[in-house]
Order: C-alpha cells, then structure tokens, then sequence
C-alpha cells in the first residue's frame, strides 16, 4: 500500500514548524526507514523511546530525549520549549524531568491524504449503493419488489415522516452493513468478550439472536485503562455501594438529590484535574450539551473546531450564540469569546497536540475563554494519566473550562467539567442537568470514586501507574506494527484510538466482518460519521491488553 | 461523531428545495405579465451590480502594533457572572447531603426524615430483588458499557429491555436512551427539520423545550390544555397551507404534549388531542416521565387511562428515573417510526449505552410492575388520600389532578414579587424539613422556561406511605404553613 510517505503538505500547512521535521522525513521515508524510526531495541519495557540518535539514508537525524530539539543535517526546525508556548504555560519546572518532555522529543503524529484512487473508486462505490438504492425504490414502488420490512405507510392526507436523503441512506446503505453495528456483547467488555452473531434473512430488517456465544479480542470498547472488570476493587466498591445506595438516585442535585459520595466525587475530580472545583454529569454526550448554554448567549463568538462531536455543537446551537465559527479561522476579538476545542476527535483520532499549544497563546493573546474536551483522553493520555493538559505539562488553569468523560477510560458513565470556584458555581445553579435531571447514579459514582484513586495511586499500590504505562506501551508497540505493514493510520503515536482507513464502505462491511469470524471484534466508522471518502476502522487499545494479544492482532 | 451529519442533510434538503422552486417556475406557465417584468427588472439589476464599480470608501488599515494595541485594552466580559459562595441554593445544595438511601425515611445531615421530596413513586428504590438483579448483571458485565450502541455497547440486557418495555406498553419497537433528558430531547429534532411545524402546549418540560430548539421547526404554542387554542392554531396552519400548497406539501405536523405535566400535575386530554390529530393530520408525540407506571389500571400511562390503542400515538418518549426507578429512558412505537432514531437520535447515537446493571435493574423493575398490579390502585388511594388532605390547608392551593402523583402545593394568593413567594416556599420546607418531613420546592431556571409556572412545593407521593403516615405528614405540612404564614 502506499506508505506514509505521502504525508507532506497537508501536515506541513497545518503543523507548522512542529510537524516540518518529520515531514521532510516522511518524503524521504520507507517503510525501511520507519522500522529505523522505531526499532524495537530502543522501546524500552516502559514504553519509552531511549534512543538519542539514528542515522538513515546517510544523514544525521537526531532525537534527543531532553531538550527537546529534533534537527535534519544540522538543522534545528524550532521545536524548542520558547516557539510553541510550551515554557510559558507549562508546569513543567514543577514536575520537570524527561518524562514531561518526552512528546516533545519524540514528537509524532501520523495523517495522509486519501490517495486519488482509492478516492474515485470510493466515490464509485457510493455512487454505486445510490443507484442500487433508486433501482430498488422503483421497483418497490411498481409492486415487483416485496420489502417485507418496515417501509413508512402511506396516510392519506399526512406529510410522509421521512423523505429526505438521510432516510434514503438509512434504508439502502446503512440498513446493508447494519449487521456490524451495534453487535450485541454479553459479557464484561475487557480484552476479551463474548458476542452473539446475529442472523439477518432480510438484508438488515430484522435480526434473529441466537443464543451461540463468539469469543473475540475486544479492540471496539473505549476501556483505556482496563478497569472494566467484574471484580477486583473496583467491583467491591460499586457492591457496597450499591447495598447502601441502591442503584439510582432520584431528583436532581438541586431538589434534595445530592448524596454525600457526589459530593465526594466532585471533589476528587477537581483534584485529580488539578483545578479548584468541578461538577459531574450522569451523562458524557449531555455534560456538553446541557452545560454549554449557560456559558454562552446571545453576541458570543464560538470558534469551534469542524469536528467536533454531536454534542458540542448541539451544546452551542442551544446556547443561541451570534455567530458560530467552524474550521479553522484566526480568533479575533469580540466581546466575548469562547474557544473549543476537542482534543482526540472521536472518529478522526487526530490529536491536535501541536495545536494545544498554539491554541493557549493565541487563547491569550485575544481574551478568549477555552473550552476542552477531554472525552477521550483523560485517563488514556499523559504520564500521571490526566489527558492531554498533563501530556503537554500544561497548567490546566490556563484552561477555563475543562470537560471530560467517565465513560471511557473509568469504565464507568457520565462526565464531568472542571474549572473555576465561579465558573463551577455558576454551572451548579444553572446548569439544565443541576436543575432538572437526576443526579448520576450511585454504582457509577462508586466506580468513578474507585477507579480515580487508583489513577492517583490514592490506593497505595501502584497499579494505576502500571495501567497508564501499559497502554502507552500498547499503543506505541501496535500503531509501530500496523505502520510496518504500510497501512495508513492516524493520529499521534501515544493515542490508544487506532484508525486504519479502509476507504469503501462495502469493504468496511466486510471487513469487519472477516475480523468477527477470526476472532476480533473491532468498530467500523463510515459516513455520516466521518467525511465520505474516508471510511475507516477504528481499534481502541486498552490496558488490560497484553503484548500476546496485539502479536494475535497484527 | 461530528457535524458533519447535520449540515450534510440540510444542503440535501436545500438543494431539494431549490430544485421545487424551479419546476414551480417551469411548471407555471400562466405566470402573470408583471411577474415577468419584474423578474426581467431583478436580472437588469443583478447585471447592473456585476459589473459597476465596487464602491470603495478610504479603509483605515491599522498598522500591526496598533492592532496589538487595541488587543491589549480590549477587555473580555467575564465567562461567567460571579456567584458568591453563600448563595441561598449553593447553600442549600452544600447543606442537604444525604446519606444512604433516600426512600421513605432518609437521613439528611445526620437527621432521620420522612421522604415526600424523591419521584420514588412506587418505593422500588430499595427493593431487594432489584438490587439482586443488578449485582448479578455487575458480576456478568461490569458497570460501564465503555462504548455507545453502534460500537460494542449493546448487551444483550438492552436488547432485552427494549424487548420487555415494547412487550410491557403494546407497542412494536423501543430504544433506549442511556438519559432521560435526552430522550425526548433527541427524539424530536429526529423527525422534525427546519421548516417542519410543531404544535406544543406551553406547560411542557424542559426537556421538550430543548428538543425544540435543537429541531429548528417553526414552534407553536397552545395554552395549557387548551383544546380550542390549539384548534386555532391548526385553523391558521390550514389557511397558510392553502395559500402556499407547494410548501404544505413537505411541511410536517407535529404535536408535543406530556401525558402528565411535570409543571403542572395535570393530565393531558388525549382523546381530544387524538381527534385533532385526525382532523388536522397531525402526528403526536407524547411524553410520559410521569404517568409511565402511574396512569392506568397495569401502569401503561395515559394510553391506557383513557383506554386509547397504542397506534393512535406515533411515539411514546419518557425517562425511566421516577416510578420505575431505573434510569435511563426510551421511546416507543411503530418500527418504522422508531428505527429511525438509531441512526438519527443524537443522544441514542453518540453517547455511551446505559450501564447494563441499570438496565437489569430496570429489568427487575418492569417484572415487579408486571405481577403487581394492586400496586396501581394503591397508588391512586394514596394521592388522592394527599390531594384532598392539602386541598383542605388554608392559604395554600394544590394544582393538578387527584390522581397525580406529584402535586404542586402553591400560595393561594400569589404577590406580584416572585422572589417573595420563593421565599415563603422555601421557609415552608424548611419548616417542614425541622419537623421531620423532606420537601423540595420545585426548582426551575427561571430565565430559561417558556412559562413559568407559580413557584411551588413539589410534593411526591410514594406507595410505601400508610394511611397513619400521610396524616402525620399533612399534619406537618398544615403546621408549617401556620407558622410561616400566620406571621
């Protein structure tokens, strides 16, 4: 396949200075060469990269581990701690040591451009299902063709419910490769689960599940860090709780719904943030969406990144703001700003981290107020795993508002926002979710308040330091193997979110399917959640997976 | 997931649009002389524009340091307004912490209390075999899902529930959402586009009000209950369609109610809103929270209450954190209908599954509901036993049916000042709260609703409470109310 060697112009406009090294690397790159970039003497068992220099096609390339310089034939590219903001904000002279230093050194972050054919027959392959699909229609409507699904019955005299586009995909594209969605677990999702292959005799309209059970190595759950389990601390606590408890709680947090381990659990996140206070949501999608109106109204401007989730955008379309920037424009002052960005894009697994930096200067130089979105990497990223402020060695007071997610990598539901003594204040007397939802859950509070302590080591052992290196080793040792193969993936070389893109979405299908039968369960993206040429596979790494398994994998 | 999905759709949805107007335009040859004439007029301008000069008035272009200057005095507006820490509801909220499990009697700050503040409607909060079920789904598959419905996180106990709960309300289809606020919430602007209208009566929740807003449709609001309002409406909808047939044509109807008002503690009249349904082509959405295993002889809602099929309804939304004391919630309805939002509801699609041990829970929940059915008739003694006892406390008016089992305990005689009146609701349950009897006012974001209802006590009737018991509550109740407004 084509190697990444196709990279340059894309990364070099976008990255700056950051991602220039390496691109001019890259266009020279093989996949020789990448096995150079990364051979597996200099991995270290922690996961590091050890190697201060390495020579290839006759010139100098040297990765310093510790000031953070990576120069070709002598040349220093201005990755130094001054240009990208990183001295300015960082707590770095707190923490110090090369562990805080480390992305910077080996800085990598991987992303090609749709090659031009894999980019028309792709097209082809769309503009294919659509005509199958119109045939199809026809033929329906004309009585030769029985679908004996459930099409929308024709009412005489109503408006028909769906008629639009997103209804003619739904029916003869999704409705096709429905099977490798949503494909029931019925265990514990660890590294590994038991699935139930279901039976379709009608294309997709209605599934058979039969009781047979099918063990595959997950890589489709966002369980980061391993603590998805059925026992050990976690599920103890979450036992005791929930006898203590019970299992929900009713009223919202205003209305005399506040227990006394919500209160527990604001406080340790806000510590484990490093912020002054913080509040929880039961609900990840909704901590953005509920919350985000009252922080934003009327005359506000939101630059907000084009791929940012759902719930982001719902969030400022009910914030009514003036206007709403996506893409990437030059934040110009207004009378009120608010910048956003999310940090490891859900389906694109592009970590932006070059950008961070760059976003927190700008962030100041024009008064705006930021807005990040850690759903998936608090817990997943970052030395003492506390998202990409702590892989960066950022001050997350530099931050205004903080947000991130239980879902994944706590094993558990909800999210949270961390900020300051005001802002959080302000969000726990007019936030909807404070208001008019009930507050989260006690066994997931428990699951949080467990999984937390032993992020921070609070429960004396260092587990929690173990899961954190293990996952860093995971990632690096699989995304260095899938590139050796030459296949085209994304994203930064620490993030535990692995796309492969597969381009068709007909190959997505069976791709998937071809895994399941082999013994991996792993997810499929195509559009509308990614951009219609740029379907992909998506492996989610965990802690609790074991250097065997990703041998298995690969 | 990303934004991509919305703005996709909607240039689709443009472009069908513009491809309607123009075959209008072909299409209607008879257009009249002046319309030509003007439209020839319009292209003659258009062109004029083209090609005169752009007007170009003397720009003042700012040099970079004084760019950098006007940077430097600009100063932004706070993010937020501040909020001092001894804010009555932050001290409130920081004040009454509960410990252990709030049922019938809970204990707050150390203080052992009668519960009439938690939707804990039919005391399963507690019930042991719910517990059992959930620990034992614990052991099988942890708490977290760790991946939304497409991805991983379907246990076959959501398949399972969604099963029960379609079986349990007679429909063909559920889906569950892993939020409650986010069910109703998602399911409208799933139907329901830009240019679509949708009648709704004005005493809806606040989940609704949002689904609204996220949904970009023309909103129409009918008084509360107010059937001739609402025919009004529909009326002048019908005169706009006949004026303009071709946008008629792909504009949907929909009406929004609540079976029973969370605001208000009144029931919806179904078979009226059925009929105009009917008349006007309109498809109803109903939101259930609060009469899902209230209403009815077997708990089944509104529907069942005033004895109308499941298919007169097109979806069926509510949450399943009150009476059923799960959490979560989930649509029902025909398959065709409801499909469509496991593609299209935002919160079904991007958020993570409900924890599967919540939805044994639920599971239990639905089983005890399902061979307990006295439960119902007990329940409906109970509120109406509370309904007549506070209906008979002087100064105070309760709003809301019999039968409901939250009621809305307001001042009989409201002031112009609402900040007054919440005080005096508030110093009622703490009157009460000192006697030994959990009240909450019920609190609303007062800037945000659509209306605002009269500033209340949210009084929550529970199954567990025995006759002796809803006395020496109304007892304390009336006593609060003495002492307060006596003064």
């Amino acid at each position: 396949m084509n190697g990444p060697h196709s990279s340059s112009n894309k990364l070099a406009s976008e990255g700056g200075a950051v991602y220039k090294v390496w691109v001019l690397q890259l266009g020279a790159a093989t996949e020789e060469t990448l096995r150079y970039l990364f051979p597996p003497s200099i991995l270290s068992e922690d996961g590091m990269l050890s190697m201060s220099k390495v020579t290839l096609n006759n010139k100098m390339v040297a990765l310093t581990g510790k000031n953070g310089t990576v120069s070709i034939n002598g040349k220093i590219n201005g990755i130094n701690g001054k240009s990208n903001g990183f001295h300015k904000n960082g707590i770095s002279h707190k923490d110090g040591g090369a562990k805080v230093d480390d992305w910077k050194a080996n800085y990598w972050e991987s992303f090609e451009e749709t090659p031009l054919l894999a980019a028309i027959s792709t097209y082809i392959c769309y503009g294919l299902l659509v005509l199958i699909g119109h045939i199809r229609d026809f033929l329906n409507n004309i009585g030769f063709l029985k679908v004996n699904a459930c099409l929308e019955p024709k009412i005489p005299g109503f408006v028909p419910l769906f008629s639009t586009w997103e209804s003619f995909y739904t029916r003869h594209v999704f409705r096709r490769v429905s099977d490798v969605l949503g494909v029931p677990v019925v265990s514990c999702p660890s590294a590994r689960m038991n699935i139930i292959r279901r039976i379709t005799h009608d294309y997709g309209w209605s599934y058979e599940v039969p009781k047979e059970r099918f063990p595959v190595l997950n890589m489709g759950s966002y369980n980061y860090l391993g603590f998805s389990n059925t026992t050990g601390p976690c599920a103890d606590a979450v036992t005791e709780a929930t006898r203590k408890y019970g299992i929900i709680s009713y009223n919202s947090r205003q209305e005399l719904g506040t227990l006394d381990i919500h209160r527990d659990l604001d406080e340790l996140v806000a510590e484990f943030l490093g912020t002054e206070a913080a509040i929880t949501v039961p609900m990840g999608f909704a901590t953005n969406s509920m919350n985000m109106p009252c922080l934003v109204s009327k005359g506000c401007l939101i630059l907000s990144d084009e791929l940012n989730h759902a719930s982001l955008v719902l969030g400022s379309r009910h914030g009514k703001p003036g206007e709403a920037f996506t893409g990437g424009g030059d934040p110009r002052p207004t009378p009120h700003t608010s910048t956003m960005e999310e940090d490891t894009h859900c389906c694109r697994r592009r970590i932006q981290y070059g950008r961070i930096n760059k976003l927190i200067r700008l962030k100041k130089k024009y008064k705006a107020y930021m807005y990040l979105d850690e759903a998936h990497s608090v817990g997943a990223m970052g030395p003492h795993g506390r998202g990409v402020v702590d892989y960066f060695g950022l001050n997350p007071r530099d931050i205004d508002i903080m947000m991130g997610t239980f879902t994944k990598s706590f094993g558990a539901a909800g999210g949270y926002i961390g900020g300051s003594k005001a802002l959080i204040n302000h969000l726990r007397l007019t936030s909807h979710m404070s208001v008019y939802s009930p507050a989260t859950q006690p066994p997931v509070v428990q699951q949080v308040l467990s999984s937390m302590k032993i992020i921070m080591g609070k429960d004396g052992t260092l587990e929690g330091k173990r899961r954190i290196q293990q996952l860093k080793w995971n990632c690096r040792y699989f995304r260095r193997n899938l590139h050796e193969r030459g296949y085209i993936i994304y994203g930064n070389k620490d993030s535990p979110v692995v796309p492969l893109l597969i381009f068709m979405p007909t190959k997505m299908a069976a791709f998937s399917r071809e895994c399941i039968r082999r013994g991996l369960g792993v997810t499929v993206v195509g559009f509308p959640a990614t951009p219609l040429s740029k379907t992909r596979a998506r492996f989610c790494l965990s802690a609790a997976h074991t250097k065997e398994d990703i041998d298995e994998i690969t | 997931m990303m934004a991509i999905l919305p703005a996709t759709w909607d240039m689709y949805d443009m472009l069908q649009a513009v491809i309607q107007a123009i075959n209008m335009e072909l299409g209607n040859s008879s257009a009249p002389t002046y319309h030509l004439i003007f439209e020839a007029l319009l292209i003659i301008l258009i062109v004029k524009l083209v090609f005169s000069k752009a007007y170009a008035p003397d720009k003042t272009i700012l040099t970079e340091k004084e760019k950098n200057e006007l940077i430097e005095e600009w100063k932004p507006e706070p993010l937020v307004p501040d909020t001092p820490d001894d804010h009555p509801l932050l001290q409130a909220m920081e004040n009454n912490i509960i410990t252990g499990r709030p049922d019938k009697v809970m204990t707050i700050n150390g203080k052992s209390v009668i519960n009439m503040a938690s939707l804990n409607f039919l005391g399963l909060l507690g019930d042991e075999t719910i517990e059992a079920a959930a620990l034992k789904a614990l052991g099988i598959y942890g708490v977290g899902s760790c991946g939304p419905r497409g991805f991983y996180g379907t246990m076959d106990v959501h398949l399972e529930l969604e099963e029960r709960l379609a079986k349990f309300m007679g429909a063909e289809e559920a889906i569950l959402y892993s939020y409650g606020f986010a069910t109703i919430a998602s399911a409208i602007p799933a139907y329901s586009k830009r240019g679509d209208v949708i009648f709704v009566d004005e005493g809806v929740c606040f989940a609704i009000q949002k689904g609204l807003v996220a949904s970009r449709s023309v909103i129409k609001y009918f008084k509360h209950n107010d059937m001739a309002d609402l025919e009004r409406l529909c009326l002048e909808q019908q005169k706009e369609d006949k004026r303009l047939p071709k946008k008629a044509k792909v504009t949907r109807r929909f009406l929004v109610v609540e079976g029973l008002y969370a605001k208000h503690g009144d029931i919806c009249p179904l078979p009226e809103l059925i009929a105009l349904k009917w008349k006007y082509k309109l498809r109803i959405f109903v939101e259930e929270s609060f009469s899902f295993g209230v209403l009815g002889e077997n708990g089944r809602g509104v529907t069942e209450h005033f004895g109308i099929s499941q298919d007169e309804v097109d979806l069926i939304a509510m949450c399943l954190e009150n009476a059923v004391g799960g959490a979560g919630g989930f649509c029902c309805g025909k398959k065709y209908i409801v499909d469509h939002q496991r593609l299209s509801g935002l919160g079904y699609c991007f958020s993570a599954s409900l924890p599967p041990m919540l939805a044994s829970g639920a599971i239990q929940a639905l089983n005890i509901i399902e061979s307990k059915p006295e439960m119902f008739s007990h329940l409906k003694h109970n509120c109406e036993r509370i309904h007549a006892a506070l209906s008979k406390i002087e100064g105070m008016r309760v709003m809301g049916d019999p039968i409901a089992p939250i009621k809305h305990f307001s001042l009989a005689e409201p002031s112009d000042d609402r900040s007054i009146e919440n005080r005096t609701i508030e110093k009622i349950a703490k009157e009460a709260m000192d006697r030994g009897l959990a009240l909450t006012p019920a609190r609303y974001l007062e800037r945000e609703e659509h209306i605002l209802p009269p500033p209340s006590i949210r009084v929550a009737v529970n199954i567990k409470l025995t006759d002796d018991e809803i006395d020496k509550c109304m007892t304390i109740i009336s006593q609060s109310c003495h002492a307060v407004l006596g003064k």
